[in-house]
């Protein structure tokens, strides 16, 4: 039987002994007194607490005990006690053990559903997908479901379809709302070799995509599993409650057998009172709200996050943002767009560029492909290399037609020569935030190349916000000093770090990992071992898949901004955890001597009813508070009083 | 007199609480049965979990059987927090949980309270 069920009957059966209880003073009397209070009791114990009866047994076989176990009690005590008492004319207290049950099935009615509104948010993700689509079959377009595509279909989105899996547009334009995947809620343009994520909506153009990630390897379904994985983990203050949900129950048996003996033995108070004094305190402990006050605002909390775009890996995380006094950023791709030009160059521009692009055309390094597309964009005839090989942290060098040409940056220029005049104009352009690449031959630099990778038009108000909020701000790059200060003063950062070799990015993190707790923002491979040394290692949702996996937080809008919303959502839910854990604990440790009668000369006492009445709502209101969290409003910028 | 008697058999009663819960008490063990490349052990949630230990064999696809025979609320789902895993748990309905064997070591399982834990050894 369900719990529903089982509360509708206890509540049923109870009804005409509470109208007995507060009609009595009237002079209304419940017809077949004591008898009538005996069958109705009954009733309610066989039907509704005796599934808490066989729940407490069977834990107790194995020697543990749980919330069941002190309603058990509780409620059998006050039964048959009262049987014993009728039996022996004295005063009975059959409704305490029916209004027992009936509140505490009332606040397990409205948990239950509470719970399910804190689990299903992720859920409802997956409900997302589309179910079928149009896809090119031997030529022609065929509806299929959803499973039956494969990597390498090429399908077709019509205005108003949901894209059904991730891949890229082969033909044709479109806007497309991704606001259900990356929490953006501007619809974003998307043209042929842009990429297109399932389950997002199109809106008005009709395009073709090649599937390029299907089933479980979709965006959608990663964000999905990994929301699951945060929502269920760990967050290390549980570790407290669990060691207190060991041994809470027996505790509480113990405390209420004090109970007992100290009111009959030394205080000489008649069985019956004590006894009422002992069940309260069995009836009021609530080892539930304890258990229950960091798994459901963790789960809140991350399932919130990841609907504005923030994925928040774990529990764990989520504590140590609370403590983060600095905040550490690579620059290029995480504060700069990342999509470096060249805009200067100095020298022979045909002779500059040709040499540079030769060398440059089969590295990956941003800058590199700056250089290379400015090279297309003017027609630039390549020479021939041979004997290819890098300078380690400094560039590369080959040999064209016979001579030995190199390319890389400033740390160069402790081996080769580099006239005055060309010196002041590195200086001048390093100090207007552009990266000066140097071109030589045999040992004498005969150009430069300037690129410049502007900062995010975001990242202003981002470093704005987290320094709003007290946190020091720090620009950790490998770029020339000059040219990060540059950029810093631009986005108003405090502190840069420049001229480090990638390898050295973790060891400068472990460094001010001495002044306290820090988080690291990045994008890049090379940011993977910072993000990993980090307390909190934040990745930008654009990044390498490695630095993705590194990163404890994970921002899929990529908008730097999301660093301070996620800070400020992480502090947010671990502070509903400690309110949650604290009001379960003072809860308990007030209400337990309350109910034992320690203020009872006062005149402050609870009978078993609102003992019970205060228990259930004990938990409803830790997973209430919890469920709220969906709610509460996330201040992105905090203002100085 | 009657005093007496309820002081002797309060305490008593502390007594074999505090031995029962807190005393050292055997913690039934199952390790799981290979065969054709699968294991599975079937886990009857009753007051607790029975085994409340299981060991895996490293690297062998799992799948644990859970069964609830207990009414209780408490023990409405079971939670994998190391494997991403919450699932519910319907009153007398066998509910495969597949568990990835890949990475050895300890792991914790808990009801969706946190308040009865079980222990997975994949090794």
């Amino acid at each position: 039987m369900s719990i529903t069920k089982r509360f509708w009957i206890s509540l049923i059966f109870s009804l005409p002994m509470l109208a007995n209880m507060i009609l009595m003073p009237f002079g209304w009397m419940l017809p077949g007194g004591n008898w009538t209070q005996l069958i109705l009791t009954t009733v309610i114990m066989a039907v509704s607490t005796v599934p808490f009866w066989q729940s407490a047994w069977a834990s107790f076989t194995k020697h543990h005990s749980n919330m069941d176990t002190l309603v058990a009690i509780g409620t059998v005590t006050a039964y048959i006690y009262s049987i014993y008492a009728m039996a022996t004319h004295q005063a009975v207290f059959f409704e305490s053990a029916a209004f027992v049950t009936t509140f505490v099935l009332l606040g397990q009615v409205f948990e239950e559903r509470m719970r399910n509104n804190a689990s299903n948010a992720v859920e409802k993700l997956v409900d997302l997908q589309a179910k079928d689509a149009e896809v090119m079959r031997e030529g022609k377009l065929v509806k299929i479901p959803l499973s039956e595509i494969v990597v390498g279909d090429i399908i077709r989105v019509k205005p108003g379809q949901k894209v059904a899996v991730d891949g890229v547009i082969t033909e044709g334009t479109s806007t497309i709302d991704e606001s259900m995947v990356t929490g953006e809620s501007m619809p974003v343009s998307k043209k042929t070799g842009d990429k297109v994520i399932g389950s997002t909506i199109n809106s008005n153009g009709t395009f073709m995509f090649r599937a390029e990630k299907v089933g479980n390897d979709t965006m959608l379904s990663q964000i999905v599993e990994l929301v699951k994985k945060a929502q269920n983990s760990h967050a290390p203050i549980q570790n407290l409650t669990d060691k207190v949900s060991d041994i809470f129950v027996p505790t509480v048996l113990v405390i209420a057998i004090l109970t007992f003996m100290v009111w009959y033995v030394f205080l000489g108070a008649s069985v019956a009172s004590s006894l009422i004094f002992a069940v309260a305190v069995v009836v009021i402990a609530c080892p539930c709200a304890l258990g229950l006050a960091t798994p459901t605002a963790l789960m809140v909390g991350t399932g919130r996050s990841a609907k504005m775009g923030i994925l928040i890996k774990n529990g764990e995380v989520l504590e140590a943002v609370n403590d983060v006094k600095t905040v550490i950023f690579d620059k290029t791709g995480t504060i700069t767009v990342g999509k470096p030009e060249v805009t200067d160059i100095v020298g022979d521009e045909e002779k500059v560029l040709s040499f540079a692009t030769a060398l440059e055309q089969s590295s990956e390094h941003p800058l590199a492909s700056a250089i290379v597309k400015n090279a297309e964009s003017k027609n630039i005839v390549v020479p021939e290399v041979s004997q290819f090989k890098a300078i380690e942290g400094k560039g590369v060098e080959a040999l064209v037609d016979g001579q030995k040409v190199f390319v890389g940056n400033d740390k160069l220029l402790s081996d080769v020569q580099i006239d005055n005049k060309l010196r002041e104009q590195v200086i001048t352009l390093q100090e207007e935030a552009k990266t000066v690449v140097f071109v030589g031959v045999n040992n004498e630099i005969i150009g430069l190349i300037a690129i410049q990778d502007t900062p995010k038009n975001t990242s202003k108000e981002a470093i704005s916000d987290l320094k709003a909020r007290g946190l020091k701000t720090i620009m950790l790059t490998g770029d020339n000093k000059r040219v990060a200060d540059a950029i810093a003063a631009q986005v108003g950062i405090d502190s840069v770090i420049a001229d480090v070799l990638p390898s050295d990015k973790a060891d400068h993190v472990k460094a001010l990992q001495q002044d306290g707790k820090v988080a690291f923002v990045g994008d890049g491979i090379n940011d993977a071992p910072a993000l990993t040394v980090a307390d909190v290692g934040i990745a930008m949702g654009s990044g390498t898949d490695i630095a993705i996996e590194s990163g404890g937080i994970v921002l899929v809008k990529n908008d730097l901004r999301d660093v301070d919303r996620a800070l400020a959502l992480s502090k947010k839910t671990f502070n509903r955890i400690k309110l949650n854990l604290f009001w379960a604990f003072i809860y308990n440790v007030l209400g337990i001597p309350v109910a034992a009668g320690i203020f009872y000369g006062i005149g402050l006492s609870l009978s078993p009813e609102l003992a019970g009445l205060a228990m259930a709502f004990s938990s409803l209101s830790v997973v209430t508070s919890s469920v709220l969290l969906n709610k509460a409003k996330i201040t992105s910028r905090v203002k100085f009083a | 007199m009657a005093k007496i008697l309820v002081s002797i058999v309060g305490l008593a009663v502390i007594g074999f609480i505090v031995w029962w819960f807190f005393g050292k008490h055997e913690v039934s063990e199952v390790s799981a049965d290979v065969s054709n490349n699968a294991q599975s052990v079937d886990v009857e949630v009753n007051g607790g979990y029975s085994p409340e230990t299981i060991v895996l064999k490293k690297g062998v696809p799992a799948t644990l059987n859970f069964t609830r025979k207990d009414k209780s609320s408490c023990l409405d789902r079971v939670v994998f927090s190391d494997f991403g895993i919450n699932e519910a748990l319907p009153i007398n309905q066998k509910e495969a949980i597949k568990i990835d064997t890949s990475k050895s070591g300890e792991y914790q399982w808990a009801c969706g309270m946190d308040m009865f834990h079980g222990k997975l050894i994949i090794k």
